[in-house]
């Protein structure tokens, strides 16, 4: 039998988990980058016009006429067949009227074959062959440019969205908010529970893993309603809460489908995430350093501040990091529970992934929120490789 | 003030020269078994007192209880002539160093250092000479700005060391402070620990299972068995004459004769594997014709030639024999089966015997102790 070098078994053995993560993750993030960029649906419904815009200069005022029999002839093949409305749909999204335009248009050619600027004024106009120009090139910014409430003008020159179409950027720093104060919630709340849970004896040491393990154990949907029943209007707590008079009948609490029901429901599912570190860092820590400061002369409070909280923020840091990251991507929680104020831009990648089919779109706004995680995970691997802490 | 003085005055007997008095003192962790049993022992000012003792032998409790991590369930812990059965550990001044170095990994050295002294609410230019005394006391100058990761084994228990002794506190503990280190390290460390000692003179009580450590280091050692203290000694005293057959047989290698007593003396008459009459010093009286087992160390049973080169003889059959460098270790068996173990030095002056040729052991009679009991003939 011939034997294999070592180096070709590492391989093999590893080879199997390797495929499926290339193909069920690497993958789909590379086309998500890829379809943030590249755009050829109106490139290969325009082919001929795309070539003959190619050489114009967009400061030069009109295209020749070159441009205009090749749109003519573009517009004639696609007729027919529905293409044309797909291309008008297209360009309508870039800018209002083009649906219009192109219908007419294309309709026009088709029955009467005129010139185009006798069907409509507006080809008269330069802009709208800018954007035709643009639209024509498959690789494009444009994507992103939206994404951050930024657009191009037909002059070139990048300005932000009107005013009642900004919303990304609004979106995007309510996400990093409520991250951050999950997050924080999450510290505040854990970091006793942590402590708790790593002294404990064995059985309340069960007992207390029960707890913080059973949002794990229990299925989104049946823990989404447990919190609605419990945060409702007519729920749980706000009859507890007017029955003790703490609140009137009139003023009962909205804690729910609104950014406190996010809040609420956010924090509790994603609690295991940052205690569960932070126990295993603080289960590292041998009573023996406790007990050296202790001998050196510093009480509990000068003990907890000056040794076992610096030694315990590596976990601190890796649990905060962790719930800091799933809550930039979540979806499901505020979608059930959000509300019209508690979305997050996670529920805008999946509403134009699925609705709107504005996957460019979606592709750019998924990409920014994977760069703002691998910088934060990079800064976070720089800060605890340093020893800082 | 006076009151205070007076209600705090250690019991007579001891006086404000012992820098550490235990009382009775008793743990129990369940209130049923004790894991330390009563304890008297009095530590003068500046001694080095070993606490020794096999696992479960109660030292580490009373360890922890003079640290201030346990409470005594009875009895009273003086230090400095206060009673701090009572006092948290952070309160008693009292400089520690562990078994695994326990330096704080987050702090750099010199912070480490600094932290018994900011503590103490010291000035941070005073603070800062004594780190620098501190490192040099331990010949660690200009690692100050390491992090305790970045040093070795041995490096680490010095800053420890140094740590436990910079604030000068009124009593040093250790609590196995060599036990993570490889055997050459532990024999520089042990030197290392001798000339602190030597140096600045703190009352250090040190704990270990070693008993080559507690007989090379301390002024007095006592030996914990069972919760008790079996026998409080200088080193030679433990070595030369054990009062009883536990410290003698923890306390170096010895040989344990089983033996059948015929006479009280001194010395004392016992039979030998049934024929040889040979004589030692008794240590406990028992009946006679009661058992008892005889102590030799290795060093003290010799070959001879001849029976009459050594008032007492045994016929004994050497079963192994092992070369150590500077001396050669035989195990030999008397004819009822039991071993006993020899060495003979390497200085070129004896022949070394074969494996199964038959040999004289003697010894002077000064050299042997009788134990009553003794019926296990186990050697250590």
């Amino acid at each position: 039998m011939r034997q294999r070098s070592p180096h070709r078994t590492g391989w093999t053995l590893v080879l199997p988990l390797l495929v499926f993560t290339l193909v069920t993750f690497l993958a789909p993030i590379g086309f998500m980058l890829w379809k943030s960029v590249y755009d050829p649906e109106v490139a290969g419904l325009l082919g001929q016009t795309r070539q003959a815009l190619a050489k114009w200069q967009t400061s030069t005022g009109l295209p020749g006429p070159e441009g205009f029999d090749a749109l003519s002839r573009d517009l004639r093949d696609l007729t027919g067949d529905g293409r044309v409305s797909q291309l008008a749909l297209r360009l309508n999204r870039e800018r209002s009227g083009m649906r219009q335009l192109i219908e007419v248009t294309a309709d026009a050619i088709a029955e009467y074959d005129r010139p185009l600027l006798e069907i409509d004024p507006r080809w008269g106009d330069p802009d709208t062959w800018v954007l035709l120009k643009r639209m024509t090139q498959p690789l494009t910014a444009r994507y992103f440019l939206s994404a951050v409430d930024l657009q191009q003008t037909p002059q070139g020159s990048i300005v932000r969205q009107d005013e009642s179409r900004r919303i990304y950027v609004y979106l995007f720093g309510r996400t990093i908010l409520v991250a951050s104060v999950v997050t924080a919630v999450c510290i505040i709340l854990g970091y006793p529970f942590a402590y708790a849970l790593a002294t404990a004896r064995p059985r309340m040491q069960r007992l207390l893993f029960f707890i913080v393990m059973l949002p794990f154990w229990t299925s989104l949907l049946v823990r989404t309603t447990a919190w609605i029943v419990l945060l409702q209007r007519r729920g749980v707590l706000n009859e507890i809460l007017v029955a003790m008079n703490i609140v009137s009948e009139r003023s009962r609490l909205e804690l729910i489908y609104n950014l406190s029901g996010t809040l609420i429901v956010m924090t509790h599912v994603l609690l295991p995430f940052f205690v569960l570190p932070l126990y295993a860092v603080m289960k590292g820590i041998p009573k023996q350093y406790v007990r050296a400061g202790k001998s050196l002369g510093a009480g509990p409070v000068r003990v907890f501040l000056r040794i076992y909280l610096p030694m315990t923020l590596p976990g601190v840091l890796a649990g905060a990091a962790l719930v800091f990251i799933l809550s930039l991507g979540y979806y499901v929680t505020p979608a059930l529970v959000g509300g019209r104020t508690g979305q997050l831009i996670s529920n805008q990648i999946a509403f134009h992934v699925q609705t709107s089919l504005n996957w460019g779109l979606a592709a750019a706004l998924g990409s920014i929120l994977l760069v703002i995680v691998v910088v934060l995970t990079m800064l976070l691997s720089r800060v605890t490789q340093r020893g800082v802490l | 003030m006076l009151n205070a003085a007076v209600k705090n005055r250690p019991p007579s007997g001891a006086t404000f020269e012992h820098a550490v008095v235990l009382q009775n003192v008793v743990k129990s962790y369940d209130g049923t078994t004790q894991v330390v049993k009563g304890v008297d022992l009095s530590v003068r000012s500046g001694e080095f007192l070993t606490i020794l003792g096999p696992s479960g032998s109660g030292k580490t409790s009373l360890l922890m209880m003079l640290a201030g991590f346990e409470q005594p369930s009875d009895g009273a812990i003086i230090i400095g002539g206060r009673d701090v059965s009572r006092q948290p550990a952070h309160k008693r001044n009292i400089g520690m160093v562990f078994q695994q170095y326990a330096l704080f990994p987050h702090l750099t050295v010199a912070q480490n250092l600094a932290f018994p002294l900011e503590m103490r609410r010291m000035g941070r230019r005073e603070i800062d000479d004594r780190v620098g005394w501190a490192l040099n006391l331990v010949k660690l100058e200009g690692l100050g700005a390491r992090r305790p990761a970045q040093l070795s084994g041995g490096q680490q228990q010095r800053i420890a060391v140094a740590r436990a002794l910079i604030f000068e506190p009124q009593l040093v503990l250790m609590d196995e402070p060599l036990g993570a280190l490889d055997k050459q390290l532990r024999q520089q460390m042990q030197d290392e620990i001798a000339r602190l000692h030597h140096e600045l003179r703190p009352t250090i009580i040190y704990v270990t299972h070693d008993q080559g450590e507690a007989i090379s280091l301390s002024d007095r050692v006592a030996v914990f068995e069972g919760g008790k203290i079996s026998q409080i000694d200088p080193p030679t005293a433990l070595y030369n004459a054990p009062r009883n057959d536990f410290v003698a047989g923890f306390i170096g290698e010895n040989n344990r004769i089983p033996a059948r007593i015929i006479s009280h003396g001194p010395p004392s008459r016992l039979a030998v594997s049934g024929r040889a009459i040979v004589s030692a010093l008794s240590v406990d009286i028992a009946p006679t014709e009661t058992h008892a087992c005889i102590m030799i160390r290795p060093e003290r049973l010799r070959r001879v030639a001849h029976l009459c080169q050594l008032p007492n003889t045994i016929d004994v059959v050497v079963s192994e024999v092992s070369y150590h460098g500077d001396s050669y270790r035989l195990r030999a068996s008397l004819d009822d089966g039991i071993d006993v173990i020899t060495r003979i030095p390497n200085d070129g002056t004896q022949s070394i015997p074969d494996i199964g040729e038959s040999i004289l052991l003697g010894w002077s009679t000064e050299d042997a102790r009788a134990f009553a009991g003794g019926v296990s003939a186990t050697i250590r």
